[in-house]
C-alpha cells in the first residue's frame, strides 16, 4: 500500500468512526438519518444489533430522504434570500381582529397572539435565525480550532495553560456577564443590531467546550501512524499541521457546528427573557420557540410547534447532505 | 387495617392545631420565601401575606366594602385635624399564647414602629412632619396616639400595624391574627397553626378561624401553581394572567374571578429629567404636552384590552381606577384612538409627517426608545401593539427590555432612557400615591426629586396633594383629588393605558370565599375560609 493510500483509509476509518460520533451528537433524526444513508451502524451491543437487522428494512428510501433534505435547504435558502417569495404579507402587520387564528387560506398557519401571519414569522425568523446562528457557530468553532489546536498541536504549557483557560471560561457565570452586558448597552438599537450583538455575543462565549474536544482530537491525531508517516517522509511545522491534521479534524469541526446551531438559536431564546435577544417586531426562531413557553399553548394551538419542527429539519437536512459529501469513502 | 382506625382518632384528639373548632388545611402558594416575620419591616408580598394572616391589627380595612371595620379595637376616634387618634380595646384580648393584650402592648409597637433605628416601613406611612409621636395609655384598655402634623387616612394606616407582645422573648413573638406560624422550612413552605385564641366568633357563634391551618408552598414558576390547582393540591390562586383566566375558565367556569377593574394600572411615560444623557431634541419633543397628548390619542387602548388582555382589563384615563368608588373622577374618560387627532396635535406643535417619516421643526426624525421589564408577555405584547400605532403617525419606536434590577437603576439613578411602560400598583388612598404626584417624590416618573416644581401645573399639584393630606373632611378632600386627576389628565405626564382585571381562581371546595378586588382578593377573611371535605 503506498503512503497516500494508507493515509486516504486511516481517514476513512477516522472520519466514519466520527462520522457516528457526529450523528449521535445532534439529535434522534439526525442519527438516523445519517446511519442509514451511510450504511454505518451506530454502535450497540450484539442483541441491539440483531434487532436493528431484524426489524429495520433492507432497502431505505435514502434517496428520497435526501432529496427532501435538499428541499428543506433550498426553502431554507429560498426564505433566507427572497422571504418575500415564500410570504404575502409583513411580519409585523397585526391583523387585530383575527387573534390566534386556526391554519387557514389566509393564514396557512394562523395568526399569532397579536394577529400576525405566523407562517410569515415563521419565514423571516429562520431567516435571521439560520443566517446568524450559522455565523455564531462559524465563529466560535474557528475560535475553538485555533485555541484547541495550538494546544494539541504544541502541547507543554501552553496546553496545560488553555485547559486551564477553557476549565475557567466554562465554570465562570456568564449570565451575569450578559446581563451586565446589556445592561451597558444602548437602549436606541435597531432590531438588526440587536440581534447581531446577540449572536455575536453567543459565537464568543461558545468557543470553550468545542476547544477542549478539538484538543483532544488534535492530540490523538499528532499520536496516530499516519501522522508518524508522515514525519518520517519529512514533512514537519505547519506543512504536517496543515495537510494532515487539518483534514482529518473535518468531522470533529462540523460536529461542533452543527450542535451548536441549534444550542445558538434556542440560547438566543433564552438571552430573550434577559432583554438580550431579537427585539420586536422582528421575529427570530428564539423568539418563535419562546412562545411555546406559555402554559396552554399546546393544547389549545398545536401548529405553534412548527417553528421546533422547522429547527429540527433544517439541522438534520443541513447535517445529511453535508455528512453525505464528507463521509463518504 | 385494626390499628388505622384508633390511629387516626388518635391523631385528630391529640395533634395539636387540630381541634374541634378548627379542621381542614388552606393552601396556597407563595411566590418566594417570605424576606422577615418581623410585621413592622414588612416590605414585600411574601412576608405581608404572612403578616396579614397572622397579624393582630387595631383597625382592618373591609376588602370586601372597602370599609373600615374595629378589629383589635373596639371602637376610635380622630381628632385634632388628624394629629390625634383615641383608641379603645375590645375586653379579655390575647395573644396566641394565652397573655393578655393591652393597651401597654399598643403602645410597646407605636414606640417600636417609631423607633428610627427600625427603619420600620409601617411608621413611614405615619410620618407627616418632623416631632416625636406621644402615645398615652389612659385606661388598661384605651390609649391616645397623638402626632407632630396631621396624617392623612390615618385610621387606614393602623391596617397595616400588627401589635406585638411587650414581654415576649425575642424569637418567640405571640401574635394576635388568626394564624400564627408553627413552621418554616425554608424554600418550600410556611405553616400556620390557628391561633386558638383569637378574639373573633363567626356569624354562627363559632370561634374563628375555621380552618386548622394554612400552608403557603414556596412555588416561583405559574405554570406549576396552575397544575397544582388543577390537581385540587392548592385551594386559590391570588392573581392570574388572562391566558390562564382562560384555560381555567373553559375547565371549570366555576373556579374562576374576575373582580373588575383592580386598582392598579400601567403606564407610559417620557423621561423628562433636565440631566437625563438623551438627545436634546428627544428632550423637547417629551416636555411638550402636545406630543405627549398626541401620543395617547395614537393608542388604542380598545385593542389592547381586547387583544393583550383578552377583555379581561378597561382603558385608564387616570390614576384612579373606577373599581375605587370613592375616589375615582367620573368626569375623565380615557383619550380614544384617534390617529387624526393626534396628528392635527402633532402639527400644532410643528411637527410634519414627510411619507412614512415624522419630523420635528428642526427636520428630525421622530424616533425613540421604549423600555420595559423582560420576561413580562403581557408588556412586551402592549409595546408591540403601540409601535404598530404610532407607526401610523411616523414616529418610529424601539422596544427595549431589560431585567428588573438594569430597568430600575436607569430609571431612577442614571435616568439613561426615552420611555418607559410599566404598571403602578395603586393602594385605595391617594395618600398611597403622595410619592408619586408630589413634584419633590422618589416616584414622580417622569422627573423625579425636583428641587422646585418645574412647571406651574406641577406646584398646583404639590399643593392640592398637601391640602387633601392635611384635610379630615372627605368632601374636601375629594375636591382636592379629583382637580389633581383633572390636571394630570389634561397635562399628560404619563400616559395611562389600562386598568387590568383583578382575576383569581377559587377551588369550589373552599367554603366562605368571596374574592374582593383589594389584595389580597382571596384570603381577605382568612379566618372565616374553609375547605368542604
Amino acid at each position: 500500500m503506498t503512503r497516500a493510500a494508507r493515509i486516504r483509509a486511516t481517514t476513512a476509518r477516522e472520519w466514519e468512526t466520527l462520522g457516528a460520533l457526529t450523528a449521535r451528537s445532534c439529535s434522534w433524526l439526525v442519527n438516523i438519518l445519517h446511519t442509514r444513508g451511510n450504511r454505518t451502524e451506530p454502535r450497540r451491543s450484539r442483541s441491539g444489533r440483531e434487532w436493528w437487522r431484524r426489524y429495520t428494512p433492507p432497502y431505505l428510501p435514502v434517496g428520497l430522504l435526501r432529496a427532501v433534505a435538499y428541499a428543506v435547504l433550498l426553502l431554507s435558502v429560498a426564505a433566507s434570500v427572497a422571504p418575500a417569495l415564500l410570504t404575502r404579507s409583513s411580519y409585523q402587520q397585526q391583523y387585530r381582529e383575527d387573534i390566534n387564528v386556526a391554519p387557514c387560506a389566509r393564514f396557512p398557519l394562523g395568526t399569532d397572539d397579536l394577529g400576525r401571519d405566523r407562517l410569515t414569522r415563521l419565514v423571516y425568523g429562520a431567516r435571521t435565525s439560520l443566517l446568524l446562528a450559522c455565523a455564531a457557530a462559524l465563529l466560535s468553532t474557528a475560535i475553538a480550532t485555533l485555541v484547541g489546536g495550538a494546544a494539541g498541536w504544541i502541547g507543554g504549557g501552553l496546553e496545560k495553560a488553555v485547559l486551564w483557560g477553557t476549565d475557567l471560561f466554562i465554570s465562570l457565570p456568564w449570565l451575569f456577564l450578559l446581563l451586565t452586558v446589556r445592561a451597558l448597552l444602548p437602549l436606541d438599537v435597531s432590531p438588526g443590531s440587536s440581534l447581531a450583538i446577540t449572536f455575536l455575543l453567543l459565537g464568543l462565549l461558545g468557543w470553550a467546550s468545542p476547544a477542549r474536544v478539538v484538543r483532544a482530537r488534535v492530540r490523538s491525531l499528532v499520536a496516530s501512524d499516519f501522522v508518524l508517516q508522515a514525519r518520517a517522509c519529512g514533512s514537519s511545522g505547519v506543512r504536517l499541521f496543515v495537510r494532515q491534521v487539518v483534514p482529518n479534524m473535518k468531522p470533529v469541526l462540523l460536529a461542533q457546528f452543527f450542535v451548536s446551531l441549534p444550542l445558538f438559536v434556542l440560547s438566543e431564546a433564552n438571552l430573550g427573557v434577559l432583554g438580550l435577544g431579537v427585539a420586536e417586531p422582528l421575529p427570530s426562531l428564539g423568539s418563535l420557540l419562546r412562545e411555546l413557553q406559555e402554559y396552554s399553548m399546546l393544547n389549545s394551538r398545536p401548529w405553534a410547534i412548527l417553528p421546533a419542527v422547522v429547527l429540527t429539519c433544517v439541522v438534520a437536512s443541513l447535517h445529511l447532505v453535508v455528512s453525505r459529501s464528507e463521509v463518504q469513502p | 387495617m385494626k390499628l388505622v382506625l384508633p390511629a387516626l382518632v388518635c391523631q385528630a384528639m391529640f395533634l395539636p392545631g387540630v381541634s374541634a373548632q378548627g379542621s381542614g388545611e388552606l393552601r396556597f402558594c407563595l411566590r418566594s420565601d417570605p424576606k422577615t416575620f418581623d410585621p413592622q419591616l414588612v416590605e414585600e408580598e411574601p412576608s405581608e401575606t404572612i403578616r396579614y394572616l397572622t397579624g393582630g391589627v387595631l383597625i382592618r380595612l373591609n376588602r370586601s366594602t372597602q370599609k373600615l371595620e374595629p378589629a383589635l379595637a373596639s371602637s376610635w376616634q380622630v381628632s385634632e385635624k388628624g394629629r390625634r387618634i383615641d383608641f379603645k380595646l375590645r375586653p379579655n384580648l390575647e395573644f396566641s399564647d394565652g397573655s393578655p393584650l393591652t393597651a401597654d402592648d399598643v403602645a410597646w409597637t407605636m414606640r417600636r414602629v417609631f423607633d428610627a433605628a427600625l427603619h420600620s416601613p409601617v411608621g413611614d406611612g405615619f410620618r407627616s412632619g418632623p416631632g416625636d409621636v406621644e402615645t398615652r395609655v389612659t385606661a388598661p384598655d384605651a390609649l391616645t396616639i397623638r402626632f407632630p402634623a396631621p396624617v392623612s387616612a390615618l385610621a387606614l394606616q393602623f391596617d397595616q400595624m400588627a401589635i406585638e407582645c411587650r414581654r415576649a422573648p425575642k424569637g418567640q413573638a405571640p401574635v394576635a391574627g388568626p394564624f400564627a406560624v408553627a413552621e418554616y422550612k425554608p424554600g418550600n413552605y410556611v405553616l400556620l397553626r390557628r391561633n386558638e385564641h383569637y378574639w373573633k366568633h363567626g356569624a354562627d357563634g363559632r370561634a374563628l378561624p375555621y380552618a386548622a391551618t394554612i400552608r403557603l408552598d414556596i412555588q416561583q414558576n405559574r405554570d406549576v401553581e396552575a397544575l397544582w390547582f388543577r390537581r385540587g393540591q392548592i385551594h386559590w390562586i391570588g392573581k392570574l394572567d388572562p391566558e390562564l383566566y382562560d384555560l381555567l375558565g373553559r375547565e371549570s367556569p366555576a373556579s374562576v374571578h374576575d373582580a373588575g377593574p383592580s386598582l392598579d394600572w400601567v403606564q407610559l411615560w417620557f423621561n423628562q429629567t433636565p440631566s437625563a444623557p438623551i438627545v436634546p431634541a428627544r428632550k423637547a419633543w417629551f416636555a411638550s404636552s402636545a406630543f405627549r397628548r398626541a401620543i395617547s390619542f395614537a393608542i388604542n387602548r380598545e385593542d389592547i384590552c381586547r387583544v393583550v388582555y383578552h377583555g379581561h382589563a378597561q382603558a385608564a384615563a387616570g390614576p384612579v381606577s373606577p373599581s375605587n368608588k370613592l375616589w375615582f373622577n367620573a368626569a375623565l374618560k380615557p383619550d380614544p384612538h384617534s390617529p387624526g387627532h393626534a396628528l392635527d396635535l402633532l402639527a400644532g406643535d410643528g411637527f410634519r409627517k414627510r411619507g412614512d417619516t415624522l419630523f420635528d421643526r428642526a427636520g428630525t426624525a421622530v424616533e425613540f426608545s421604549i423600555v420595559t421589564n423582560s420576561g413580562n408577555r403581557l408588556h412586551e405584547r402592549m409595546l408591540t401593539m403601540i409601535q404598530q400605532d404610532l407607526a401610523v403617525l411616523g414616529i418610529r419606536v424601539r422596544i427595549a427590555t431589560l431585567d428588573f434590577p438594569s430597568l430600575i437603576e436607569r430609571i431612577t439613578r442614571s435616568f439613561d432612557y426615552d420611555a418607559c411602560l410599566l404598571p403602578i400598583i395603586a393602594g385605595i388612598d391617594p395618600s398611597d400615591q403622595m410619592n408619586v404626584w408630589l413634584s419633590s417624590g422618589a416616584q414622580h416618573e417622569w422627573y423625579a426629586r425636583q428641587p422646585k416644581p418645574a412647571t406651574p401645573w406641577e406646584a398646583e399639584v404639590d399643593r392640592l396633594m398637601r391640602a387633601q393630606a392635611s384635610a379630615i373632611d372627605e368632601e374636601t378632600r375629594k375636591a382636592a383629588w379629583d382637580r389633581v386627576q383633572q390636571i394630570v389628565h389634561d397635562q399628560v405626564p404619563c400616559i395611562f393605558l389600562v386598568n387590568p382585571d383583578a382575576m383569581c381562581a377559587v377551588s369550589p371546595k373552599l367554603r366562605n370565599a368571596a374574592p374582593a378586588l383589594l389584595w389580597p382578593r382571596v384570603f381577605w377573611n382568612a379566618d372565616q375560609l374553609a375547605v368542604s371535605p
